[in-house]
């Protein structure tokens, strides 16, 4: 079984937001969740970059640690998912996860956040492959399709990359070589405990 | 015409492209832009914002002012407390409450109630209002205590009972208590701190008392006035760490209102904190208002005490009390006979 993650290339990403756009579109996500988001640092400066972040399905995940219900598990190919139906919007997990990636439909709202949303990695949830229940709450379902999660797939400068971890470091550790620099696999350290070695 | 020019010009402009694109690829080659500067020697790095700054918080064009931290490794932080150090500290203050008090009882006995000649004897130490604000203020903290150590115990003692699903609607009915009876129990600390204030201001009396062991190690009742000085600890403790949970508490039921995710993360830890030292502080003062003290709990449950009791324990207080009726100049606190 392959390892899943993401690696974003920075010196790729031109901030076209079109990997927020696909994900919503893909999985229906409601107005204020975003569970992809493009964050440009040093904006206006010199040696200004974007990374495109989501969750990053973290090794030994935090939000799975912190949670109070146990509502996260994790995939055979290391895909962070969780139940709706066992969440109860305590909100612990996005004060864990180091990405920000959980979203909630009604943050601020006395605390009834609602239940947690975020990135699948396209592979749905709980609920049965392809069955509507599924797509419902979880979106849809790709990487059961057999298809990589839709944001990578349709980066118009395949700035995003997502699949097996080593593949996906390899193609990284190729561009770097040949084009002579990059700014990293960003959040890797913190994600993985490892960073791509070139 | 001018179609035609246009078109001349598209021609140029791409010819000309073409004949400069090799002289670019060219360039950047070797690691240089058509600038003649290297692009990586001026790029940001994770490893350089993170010398500047333990998170890396850039810009974002959506309205989520959140979404504009990128990575905040002390989120790990959080965890550790909250899943390592957290269930310890948590156990250690609740069960050891118990403990100590268990042992008190077994050394101390219940401290039994000493026949005096007005025994038998009323005096009205609560009024309706008092006692209907302490138990508001005390049953709403029972439930918020209960809820509030599921957050950390249940899914460890409660959930492999009950099963996930029953466990899952069980957190969610706690949490919404949680967050609901905060409300009352907010209102509660506000009243009792206005009702109680005058009768718990430390004085010199309060020093003897506390020299004295309290009566509570030995047998001596050293004086004491309306409150002694064992009970403005409890009044001081739970007005202190009342506030510090309700503007904890408030911070967590508006969040991002007034702090970032790192003023979000101590917030939880304070208030975990506090809260279970709160819980072990109230077990003491559960303990000698129930079965700790023979006719303690009278003060609360009926409002009247016996008269023996309260010139024992709070001798300067009665006579005050007696002393108002005498003169005849406030409300009837007279001793009412037992019925």
């Amino acid at each position: 079984m392959a390892r899943m993650k993401f690696l974003c290339d920075a010196d790729r990403c031109i901030e076209c937001n079109a990997c927020v756009t696909a994900c919503k579109n893909e999985h229906e996500v409601p107005w204020g969740i975003n569970r992809r988001r493009v964050v440009t640092l040093n904006d206006g400066k010199p040696g200004e970059r974007s990374v495109s972040m989501a969750c990053m399905h973290c090794t030994d995940a935090p939000c799975a640690a912190v949670c109070p219900v146990n509502c996260f598990y994790t995939t055979a190919d290391a895909v962070v998912l969780h139940s709706k139906d066992l969440c109860i919007g305590c909100g612990y997990c996005f004060y864990a996860c180091p990405f920000g990636a959980p979203q909630y439909p009604r943050v601020g709202n006395f605390g009834s956040r609602g239940k947690m949303d975020k990135c699948t990695y396209c592979a749905g949830g709980p609920e049965a492959d392809f069955s509507t229940i599924e797509y419902e709450k979880y979106g849809s379902n790709r990487l059961a399709e057999g298809k990589l999660p839709l944001c990578a797939e349709m980066c118009s400068t395949k700035a995003l990359l997502a699949g097996d971890g080593e593949m996906i470091a390899q193609i990284y550790k190729e561009r770097v070589i040949k084009r002579g620099y990059g700014s990293g696999a960003w959040g890797w350290k913190t994600a993985y405990r490892e960073t791509v070695a070139i | 015409m001018r179609r035609g020019l246009t078109l001349f010009r598209t021609i140029v402009v791409a010819a000309a492209l073409a004949a400069s694109a090799p002289a670019m690829a060219q360039q950047t080659k070797d690691g240089l832009n058509p600038t003649g500067q290297n692009p990586t020697a001026d790029s940001v790095n994770e490893e350089f914002l993170f010398k500047q700054d333990p998170k890396i918080v850039g810009r974002v064009t959506i309205p989520d002012g959140k979404a504009a931290s990128l990575i905040q490794p002390q989120g790990r932080d959080y965890r550790a407390f909250r899943e390592s150090w957290l269930p310890w500290i948590g156990g250690l203050a609740v069960l050891g409450a118990i403990a100590l008090l268990a042992g008190f009882y077994l050394w101390r006995g219940r401290i039994k109630l000493e026949r005096g000649p007005d025994s038998g004897k009323k005096i009205l130490r609560f009024g309706t209002f008092e006692r209907v604000t302490h138990w508001m203020t005390s049953s709403c903290f029972i439930i918020l205590s209960l809820s509030g150590l599921n957050y950390i115990f249940g899914k460890r003692l409660l959930a492999p009972v009950i099963g996930p699903d029953a466990f899952a609607v069980v957190s969610q009915y706690a949490k919404y208590a949680h967050i609901y009876l905060a409300w009352p129990f907010m209102l509660g600390i506000a009243l009792m701190f206005v009702v109680w204030l005058k009768d718990n201001i430390p004085n010199r009396i309060d020093w003897h008392w506390i020299k004295a062991g309290g009566g509570l190690i030995g047998n001596g009742h050293p004086h004491a006035e309306r409150f002694n000085a064992g009970q403005k600890m409890v009044f001081w403790m739970v007005v202190g760490f009342g506030t510090a949970m309700s503007v904890t508490g408030l911070m967590m039921i508006f969040p991002f209102v007034l702090t970032d995710i790192t003023g979000m993360q101590v917030m939880q830890v304070v208030h975990s904190l506090i809260g279970v030292v709160f819980i072990a502080g109230i077990l003491a003062h559960i303990y000698i208002g129930s079965v700790g003290m023979e006719g303690a709990y009278d003060a609360m449950g009926s409002g009247k005490v016996d008269l023996g009791w309260a010139r024992s324990h709070h001798d300067l207080w009665v006579e005050k009390e007696i002393g108002k009726v005498d003169h005849g100049t406030r409300r009837p606190v007279r001793p009412v006979p037992a019925e």
